[in-house]
């Protein structure tokens, strides 16, 4: 007997589904015998590509214009739980709003969640999701000991989207319940900022600089590298938390996951945190003034170096080819 | 589990709760008892970096408002204060810390009963945590909170401001961010970064000393054993490996030329 029934919170934007709902659903469809898609919007419109990487059906709470969608798509999941008709499992993306759905579910359902999630296993019929602990040295496998809905929250990155050749999701509507006061946080403009290059989950190219770097000031050489490599620009935590870069920028445990062909870690010493988030990179280039940092215990190429001499001859000599 | 009970607040001004976790440094990480597996928790605990911002957020909304106070609140084995100590330095007025036997093992959904339970006595206006903590990392906790409390919650905050019993945050996204605006009382999580957290002064960490922390267990807050720590988690590890290590390559200093040889490394990749 297996897992019967998952659901995947499905997130999308104005250019369509995102790729890590797409990566869970080819997971789910891999371990359930159902596999069907909780969102909000136009559901409809996508029901395609969701069909496409598994889904059966789709349950959308529909449109919700300027409300956050944690606390609708949560009263909606639990609603069903509540009823009966509810899933085995919950698979969410640790993204912004699916921490919001899956720590909302959790308290409503008194259910925990299990979390950062980057691989998930079939045990009979329950799911075991897997985390890497210690800087990612250590893999924890952990599972529910009782049959109630279980949550996970789940990497991006941790999957492969692949199409499994399903027709379109059949569209639903799901009940939002009373959500009394939780509702009320309303969104008043969004603001988009302009960035010209690849976005950093996606660059196959990533630059990331660090502590290394000195001040705020040398993180520009960073920016200027990443544009010259078609690449995107990345940070480290400590760079981050400085201030230097917004968290958007953040590689690591706490920020993304990233796996591009080539990571160039510049002035990065390799805290165990970050590596979590890099070491999928196919090729890791790194610069550092320390020999005996650990970011030279992954790296393919490790250059012991000054990112200050290093970096701007780097960038005169990619300014030169054109 | 939900309190029905409406919260209260604004008697004294603006009263923000800064949720705060005491951790192990970092800069030593730790490991895992072979025991129980759960994380080794024989070290001294400093506050949470990440919620230094929290702080410091707070001591700045209070000051804007003219009048109210930052209180903490606070889950750490042993009553420790360590972490307490240092952000009431920095400008807290008090602190709720709560520790039990029973907590022991317990998960962020356990952790946010806990919390949501001692932050109601605080009759806050503003309920602000990080994201994430630095050791836990699960980033559930903020809105379990705001769920347990019946409050809505807004997370990712970059910026917030009050005006007139709502809070305008602005909200980080995936393209950028998002401009949002909440009634209070609610909880908001902030990112790291955001605002320069003070450094306590001498006169600061002195006051510190005698500025009051409420200790309390489990019974104190009427919260049932049964339902937090390792009875509330109802999961088990069922493996423990060793992740796939990845092998060092070549290691070279810099000659002047280290430049040719990452263009070379590139180009042999044809990515440029």
């Amino acid at each position: 007997m297996g897992i019967s029934k998952i659901w995947v919170f499905g997130e999308a934007t104005d250019a369509g589904v995102t790729a890590s709902t797409l990566e869970l659903l080819t997971k789910a469809h891999q371990l359930a015998d159902t596999v069907e898609v909780v969102m909000s919007g136009d559901a409809a419109a996508v029901a395609g590509v969701l069909g496409a990487h598994g889904a059966t059906a789709v349950h959308t709470i529909g449109p919700i214009e300027g409300s956050l969608g944690g606390p609708r798509i949560a009263s909606a999941i639990a609603g069903a739980v509540e009823a009966g008709t509810g899933p085995d499992a919950v698979i969410c993306s640790t993204s912004y709003d699916g921490r919001d759905v899956a720590g909302r579910l959790s308290a409503k359902i008194d259910r925990p969640v299990i979390t950062n999630v980057v691989d998930l296993v079939a045990d009979g019929d329950r799911l075991l999701g897997s985390e890497p602990v210690f800087g990612g040295t250590t893999d924890v496998t952990t599972g529910f000991t009782d049959s109630g809905t279980a949550i996970f929250l789940v990497r991006p990155k941790s999957f492969v989207a692949e199409e499994s050749g399903g027709g379109p999701a059949e569209v639903i509507e799901i009940a939002v319940g009373d959500l009394g006061d939780t509702g009320s946080a309303t969104v008043k403009e969004r603001f988009v900022e302009e960035s010209s290059g690849p976005k950093l989950d996606e660059a196959a190219i990533v630059v990331s600089g660090g502590r290394g770097l000195g001040d705020a000031e040398k993180y520009k050489m960073i920016e200027t590298l990443a544009k010259l490599v078609k690449g995107a620009p990345g940070a480290s935590r400590a760079v981050v938390d400085a201030g230097w870069v917004p968290y958007s920028y953040q590689v690591g445990q706490t920020g993304k996951v990233v796996k591009p062909t080539v990571y160039l870690a510049c002035g990065i010493s390799g805290a165990t945190q970050h590596l979590v988030g890099m070491k999928g990179s196919a090729n890791i280039i790194a610069i550092n003034k320390d020999e005996e940092a650990p970011i030279f215990g992954i790296a393919d190429l490790g250059i012991v170096g000054d990112v200050h001499k290093v970096l701007p001859k780097l960038i005169e000599a990619l300014e030169a080819r054109g | 589990m939900v309190w029905l009970i409406p919260l209260q607040g604004t008697l004294l001004g603006m009263i923000v709760v800064v949720c705060v976790k005491q951790i192990p440094d970092p800069a030593d990480p730790g490991a895992l008892d072979p025991e129980t597996r759960t994380l080794k928790r024989d070290v001294k605990l400093i506050l949470d970096e990440s919620d230094s911002y929290g702080v410091e957020m707070g001591l700045q909304l209070v000051d804007a408002a003219g009048e109210g106070e930052v209180r903490l609140v606070s889950m750490a084995p042993n009553n420790e204060v360590g972490g307490l100590r240092t952000a009431l330095a920095m400008g807290a007025a008090s602190a709720v810390l709560v520790s039990d036997e029973a907590l022991a093992g317990s998960d962020a959904l356990s952790t946010a009963k806990v919390l949501a339970a001692a932050i109601r006595r605080c009759e806050p206006d503003l309920v602000l945590t990080a994201t994430e903590s630095s050791d836990g990392y699960t980033g559930t906790v903020p809105v379990q909170i705001a769920e347990l409390l019946g409050l809505p919650s807004v997370t990712f905050g970059k910026e917030i401001e009050v005006t007139d019993g709502v809070a305008t945050v602005k909200r980080q996204t995936e393209a950028g961010f998002d401009q949002v605006e909440c009634p209070l009382p609610a909880v908001v999580s902030v990112t790291a970064g955001v605002v320069e957290p003070r450094y306590p002064s001498f006169k600061g960490i002195m006051g510190a000393k005698n500025k009051p922390v409420d200790e309390l267990d489990l019974a104190g807050l009427g919260i049932d054993p049964a339902t937090v720590g390792w009875s509330g988690a109802r999961q088990e590890i069922t493996d423990v490996a060793v992740a796939p290590a990845r092998d060092a390559g070549q290691v070279v200093h810099d000659e002047g030329d280290a430049h040719e040889r990452i263009l070379a490394f590139l180009d042999d990749l044809k990515v440029l």
